[in-house]
């Protein structure tokens, strides 16, 4: 992979070094890397707030005949909150899938780890919802565990 | 609460089990490397035609309703951390559905995800 990119970089010797710097340059892949991720970081927990808030309004899902399942149909895909979170769980997927096509999985993993402090956050501060004690233990545990579980080799198959 | 657990249940197998199916369904298919519109047009409809992604996309949707149907019942400070329960299914299908050897310390990481979703799922009022 890494032979692949010498050559690639090795016959683009006509283009200016500048030019080159801008787009090869680590603080390039850097500053690109911790944008990704902060799309992650930001997209991922507003999208399940922007879900819940949207649900809140559609009321509870109940599905007795089939004209009540057709009218809570209605009114999730009606709902501006609801587009508006699926919107960002999209930027979200898409920002996670580019991170993960150069940025090692346990580089990435912490940032998912965070989005479940941030969303106890945000249904705390943003939605006013009662967040007790044990539950805020509970995130805390959440995050350390995906934190360890992050912590190990993407890959244990496939080689002999 | 019977409801809850189902819906639970919903969220975490189905969305492990679609994304396993999505995956397969990809390597099938091969590594990305074009990233041109036309081409990547052309992967998307190579994807259409594994039987294995429509299963993947069919669980993943029916994750994601699960996912709506528990909001509209829970808090979103509730709903989402118990669905980190999905490290647990992803550890347990990793090791007996597809024959990883998962390492002594990320048991270590499920075990602390299962006591932190323990202490969520008491939390509930």
């Amino acid at each position: 992979m890494s032979s692949d990119k010498l050559t690639v970089e090795e016959r683009e010797d006509t283009v200016p070094m500048s030019e080159l710097h801008q787009h090869h340059s680590p603080s390039g892949r850097h500053f690109k890397t911790y944008f990704l991720i902060l799309l992650v970081v930001i997209f991922s927990p507003l999208g399940n707030v922007l879900l819940s808030s949207g649900m809140k309004q559609v009321g509870p899902m109940t599905f007795h005949s089939a004209s009540e399942f057709f009218g809570v149909f209605v009114r999730v895909f009606t709902s501006g909150a609801i587009w508006l979170g699926i919107a960002s769980l999209f930027v979200y997927f898409i920002s996670y899938m580019l991170v993960l096509s150069w940025a090692d999985y346990s580089y990435v993993q912490p940032s998912t780890a965070m989005g479940y402090v941030i969303v106890a956050l945000l249904g705390h501060f943003v939605l006013h919802e009662t967040v007790t004690p044990l539950r805020w233990i509970g995130v805390s545990l959440i995050f350390l565990g995906v934190l360890v579980v992050g912590h190990t080799p993407p890959r244990t198959t496939g080689h002999s | 609460m019977l409801k809850e657990l189902v819906l639970l249940f919903l969220i975490v197998f189905a969305g492990t089990g679609g994304e396993l199916c999505v995956t397969r369904a990809m390597k099938k298919i091969g590594e990305v490397k074009d990233f041109r519109p036309a081409s990547l047009a052309q992967t998307i409809f190579r994807a259409l035609r594994v039987g294995w992604m429509w299963l993947g996309v069919a669980l993943m949707a029916l994750a994601f309703f699960s996912l709506l149907g528990m909001l509209s019942l829970e808090s979103v400070s509730f709903v989402v951390p118990v669905t980190a329960l999905n490290y647990v299914a992803g550890a347990l299908g990793g090791k007996f559905l597809l024959g990883e050897r998962v390492m002594g310390h990320r048991w270590a990481g499920v075990f602390l995800v299962c006591i932190g979703v323990t202490c969520v799922f008491f939390s509930r009022r």
